[in-house]
């Protein structure tokens, strides 16, 4: 589905985004008012570039409009893999991403990140991860790395690991299994205005939210350690 | 001078635990959930990989100059360090725990390859719950301090996390990068990125050159009481400050000033001559003192 298709679903009542260098911008019209949208597009490794484009309309955004919910539309096969990238510190600029979604966060800008492709590692953490909630379309792929990969650094037969992906949340890619474990809120079948004023009109009001999927995830049976584990060490006596 | 070098103690081959025991007051260490009372990973022992009983990571309070300190120390030796479920779920325990009792700081000692792909989506999901954490921690005011210089750098979400922290304390051996040179080799060639090639990929992601370009706060000798005396001294002259949009404005400003400047160079000696340094090659050679003498009076 092209991009201009899922928006024209998700905001019938009108958008204005515009794409440069894979990085999407824009502002678009919804029954719970005006959201801002931004994001990556085709399968975009985010490099410096794109990490700061998507930074700095977050900081405008801030600035301009208090309190203007924020959409991520997420479709990236990771970070860029380049050596003048690393020289520069990517890390850096991926993490500045990450904050400035964190402090739209403490400002009050509720947010949501739609996985409309692709959603792979360093790209996915830097900015749809860090949404209050996230979604994914049926078809999205979500992932750290595919399972071939996968058997090549891991050195586990890569029958073994389809066998075991089978029902195992923990690392089987696709979208499901990141509902499993709590990340992703609801997989939709296809982009709709209507589930997205939904998700919106429930982002606004759990905001400020905490982070809630070691819960989520634990609910769902796909990880049954963590938020038992983060909470013996969060309660555990202190024996000084 | 001979009395520090004979008690030097290289932070770069200690185990976690042995940083722990050299940075905290003597005495202070005190565990939360330590091996006899946790299990090694399941998700480990169904691949039939061997588990360790704290799953790579000690957590634990102390104190710092006398001061109550939170710690968070990953174990290279275990897994490259690398997050999997139970391992992220300590570290996001200490640090929410951090946000509501309020230490005068987490030392977060990072030395991990980042995701720990046998259990992929349980280390990516810790991985950001780790980063909103530390965000967390610091709005309440609690400074979250990464000290790298272990065998295992800061990579991958690692990098990233690093990067979220109130300040880095790096040794010259430390590495902080977000894709492994490996990684960058087998998809984009060895042109690209020779990973075999020692001395580049320290100039490209080593302590040094993450220092000369301000993306660390502090180098320090791969020494624990370095790391020790780094940390005590950051915090002496630190009080973490309210998240606001005029600090992301400027920071903002000075990577795209950065990337507008350096963003066509390849080797850590192409900036460091654009960053003004007369003789870039003799960096390499460079003791740290030498190096912050050289540090001062540069830009970024």
């Amino acid at each position: 589905m092209s991009l201009n298709d899922i928006l024209d679903s998700l905001f019938p009542a009108g958008h204005t985004v515009a794409v440069a260098n894979q990085v999407i911008t824009g502002e678009a019209t919804t029954a719970q008012g005006t959201v801002a949208v931004l994001g990556t597009s085709a399968a975009a490794a985010i490099d410096h570039a794109m990490a700061l484009a998507l930074s700095g309309f977050i900081l405008d955004t801030i600035e301009r409009h208090p309190g203007r919910p924020l959409l991520f539309l997420v479709d990236t096969s990771g970070q860029a893999l380049s050596r003048s990238q690393e020289l520069l510190c990517l890390n850096g600029s991926l993490a500045h991403l990450a904050q400035c979604v964190d402090l739209a966060r403490r400002q009050g800008h509720a947010s949501l990140s739609l996985v409309t492709a692709n959603a792979v590692s360093g790209g996915f953490l830097s900015f749809g991860l860090m949404a209050d909630r996230a979604y994914a379309l049926a078809d999205a792929q979500v992932r750290v790395m595919d399972l071939r990969a996968m058997s090549r650094v891991t050195k586990i037969a890569h029958e073994r690991l389809v066998e075991l992906a089978a029902d195992s949340p923990i690392f089987a890619p696709g979208a499901e299994s990141y509902v499993r474990m709590g990340a992703i809120e609801a997989i939709w079948p296809a982009p709709s205005a209507s589930l997205l004023e939904n998700a919106l009109a429930a982002a606004r009001q759990a905001a400020p939210a905490s982070d809630q999927r070691q819960s989520s995830g634990l609910e769902r049976g796909g990880r049954q350690l963590a938020a038992n584990i983060t909470k013996t060490v969060q309660n555990a006596a202190c024996g000084a | 001078m001979i009395a520090s070098l004979a008690a030097r103690h290289s932070w770069f081959e200690a185990t976690a635990r042995a940083r722990l025991g050299g940075l905290l007051d003597p005495g202070s260490f005190s565990e939360i959930l330590p091996p006899a009372e946790s299990n090694p990973s399941p998700h480990l022992a169904l691949l039939d990989l061997p588990g360790a009983f704290d799953d790579g990571v000690v957590v634990c309070y102390g104190q710092l100059e006398k001061k109550p300190i939170f710690a968070i120390a990953q174990e290279g030796q275990f897994m490259g360090g690398a997050v999997g479920e139970i391992h992220g779920a300590k570290i996001v325990g200490m640090l929410r725990r951090a946000a509501q009792e309020k230490p005068a700081a987490v030392l977060f000692l990072i030395d991990s390859g980042g995701v720990r792909l046998h259990e992929a989506n349980a280390g990516l999901i810790a991985i950001s719950e780790i980063m909103r954490a530390v965000l967390d921690a610091r709005a309440a005011g609690v400074p979250v301090i990464a000290l790298v210089g272990g065998s295992c750098g800061a990579f991958g979400g690692m990098g990233i996390v690093a990067k979220l922290c109130s300040a880095i304390i790096i040794s010259e051996e430390g590495r902080l990068a977000l894709s492994g040179p490996e990684v960058i080799e087998t998809v984009a060639g060895v042109e690209e990125f020779d990973s075999k090639d020692r001395a580049l990929v320290w100039r490209v992601t080593g302590g040094k050159h993450r220092y000369l370009m301000g993306d660390c706060a502090m180098l320090v000798d791969d020494d624990i009481a370095a790391f020790r005396r780094g940390a005590t001294e950051f915090l002496a002259g630190w009080s973490e400050p309210t998240p606001d949009v005029a600090t992301l404005r400027a920071r903002q400003r000075v990577l795209q000033n950065r990337l507008a400047a350096y963003g066509a160079l390849r080797d850590g000696l192409d900036v460091w001559a654009a960053l003004g340094i007369a003789q870039p090659e003799s960096v390499p050679l460079l003791d740290r003192d030498s190096l912050v003498a050289l540090k001062e009076g540069l830009p970024t």
